[in-house]
């Protein structure tokens, strides 16, 4: 039943301990929205999902695998910068998913990266980024280039996808564009998704679930000396009213 | 309008961009002429027209004793000399630089080996390269080396760990081995900044390559300057250190080029 498991996390710099006391489960194709004012570990615990580092305490599991060390094709990530390569044309940023684990060079045979140029094309051509492919990421626009990111990381096919405040640079019109997008996506491939954002409406309009990062004591001399930890777990499905919705069986044609 | 806001059209921008040239070139022909009018036979200022039968002779008449026009033998010399050192500086600080900024176990031993290296004076251990190597091409070849690639190994692992670090983990979630990461990740990346680097590096490339060519060779642009030094023969070192500005004026200028061609994904640079 639970496909992600994280138990008893914590995470400390030195003596400062950052996150502490995580102990959550996530079904297969859940979407988790993480929120929380700045500085309350949601990057760090982002940054542990991922692999990139290691928790002090505690553990996670991906599907029951043993413990990831290092960032691998378990985990999908988008950033909110940086997160293709500008040397690429964006053709070859989605082939280079399949490319770099190929083999120890990272590199396809001509024959192979021609077909893997005819698939992406098609991929391409489905998210509307078919008119762009032989551009620079440096030519696309904000939407463009999240859209590229978001494509590139679920090519490599990942067990989870991590979400890092993906849509903070957007323009609100452009953001609602991109929901559209990701929860097509998410209808299409059950893909089991965490995202930070700082975008409360998005949280709940997107996810399954919202985890609100925060100290449960705050020091008024010293913000920085206690720990944070997921204060809440919102039940999110239907914009965040799960049990509003009518459960008795009614001869009644219902509006919806 | 401020000043700040106010550009010169395409015509005044060339005019005002030969303005400088135009002023030395003016200068230096009323210098010659008032030398040359208190003695004729001044050797110090020569007048253009002097330089410029002078280039035409160096450029075509070859030598009596050797049948060969000297020039071009001298140019063909310094030029080799130069191009496989620099080639050899910048393999070495393509390799080393991506190493140094991309893998922990290399840069603990060797970053802070490189950054006091480079810190020793290249013209002071040329004598220790002539006693060792001799006083042949290896010795000239070796200076440059010496004296442009800790500059360029530097500059490098700087341009790597500049990377972003979110490519390198975009990558690895991709499933890209180190290797992977290297080739395909940081090369291309780091390819356009080497030849910037080089391009900065051509300058003090030149100074060592005459510094050697100065104390020990038998041709070469360097040796001729330092040779006809003796006969106050201002005419022919002009014309070769015109030669020599106009070489590597094209050198930089071919480099601009093939970055601008090779990398398009790279933006604008000087």
């Amino acid at each position: 039943m639970s496909y992600v498991e994280v138990k008893g996390v914590a995470k400390a710099y030195g003596k400062r301990t950052i996150i502490e006391n995580i102990n959550v489960s996530v079904a297969k194709g859940q979407f988790i929205s993480i929120v929380g004012a700045s500085g309350c570990g949601k990057s760090t615990f982002l940054r542990l999902l991922l692999a990139q580092e290691l928790p002090t305490h505690g553990e996670i599991h991906i599907d029951g695998a043993p413990m990831a060390q290092e960032p691998g094709r378990d985990h999908g990530i988008v950033f909110q910068r940086y997160s293709v390569f500008p040397h690429m044309t964006v053709i070859d940023n989605l082939v280079a998913a399949i490319a770099f684990d190929t083999n120890f060079w990272g590199r396809l045979s001509r024959a192979r990266r021609t077909e893997e140029r005819t698939k992406a094309r098609k991929t391409l051509d489905r998210i509307g980024l078919g008119h762009v492919a032989g551009q620079y990421p440096a030519d696309l626009s904000g939407g463009m280039l999240q859209r590229l990111a978001i494509a590139q990381a679920l090519a490599s096919d990942p067990k989870i996808l991590l979400l890092d405040e993906p849509f903070g640079a957007l323009d609100p019109g452009t953001k609602i564009v991109m929901h559209d997008f990701l929860q097509e996506l998410r209808d299409e491939t059950g893909m089991t998704v965490f995202m930070i954002t700082h975008d409360l409406e998005e949280a709940f309009k997107l996810g399954d679930r919202v985890w609100a990062f925060d100290k449960p004591v705050w020091d008024e001399e010293d913000p920085e000396k206690n720990a944070a930890t997921i204060t809440y777990d919102f039940d999110a499905r239907d914009d965040g009213i799960p049990f509003q919705t009518l459960r008795e069986r009614t001869n009644v044609l219902q509006a919806r | 309008m401020r000043w700040i806001n106010r550009r010169p059209g395409p015509v005044l921008a060339t005019v005002l961009a030969a303005l400088p040239f135009l002023a030395v070139l003016g200068i230096y022909m009323i210098g010659s002429e008032m030398r040359l009018a208190v003695n004729p036979s001044d050797k110090l200022l020569p007048a253009p027209t002097t330089i410029l039968s002078t280039a035409e002779r160096l450029l075509t008449e070859p030598d009596r004793r050797s049948g060969e026009i000297l020039f071009w033998l001298d140019t063909w010399a310094s030029l080799r000399r130069l191009l496989i050192g620099v080639l050899i500086a910048s393999s070495l600080a393509l390799v080393m630089g991506i190493l140094i900024g991309m893998l922990p176990y290399m840069r603990a031993p060797f970053a802070p080996f490189v950054a006091v290296f480079s810190m020793v004076p290249p013209l002071a251990v040329l004598p220790i390269l002539f006693i060792m190597l001799g006083l042949g091409e290896v010795s000239k070849v070796a200076l440059i080396v010496i004296g442009i690639a800790p500059f360029l190994i530097r500059d490098m692992s700087q341009r790597v760990i500049d990377l972003p670090r979110e490519q390198f983990i975009k990558a690895q979630t991709l499933g890209a081995s180190s290797m992977a990461i290297g080739l395909n990740v940081i090369l291309p990346q780091v390819l356009p900044r080497l030849i910037g680097a080089v391009r900065l590096s051509l300058g003090p490339a030149w100074l060592f390559l005459i510094a050697a060519e100065a104390i020990a060779a038998d041709q070469g642009l360097g040796y001729r300057i330092f040779l006809v030094r003796r006969y106050l023969a201002m005419d022919v070192i002009l014309t070769y250190v015109v030669w020599i500005t106009l070489l590597a004026y094209l050198l930089d200028f071919a480099l601009r080029q093939i970055s601008k061609r090779a990398f398009p994904w790279d933006g604008e640079s000087l």
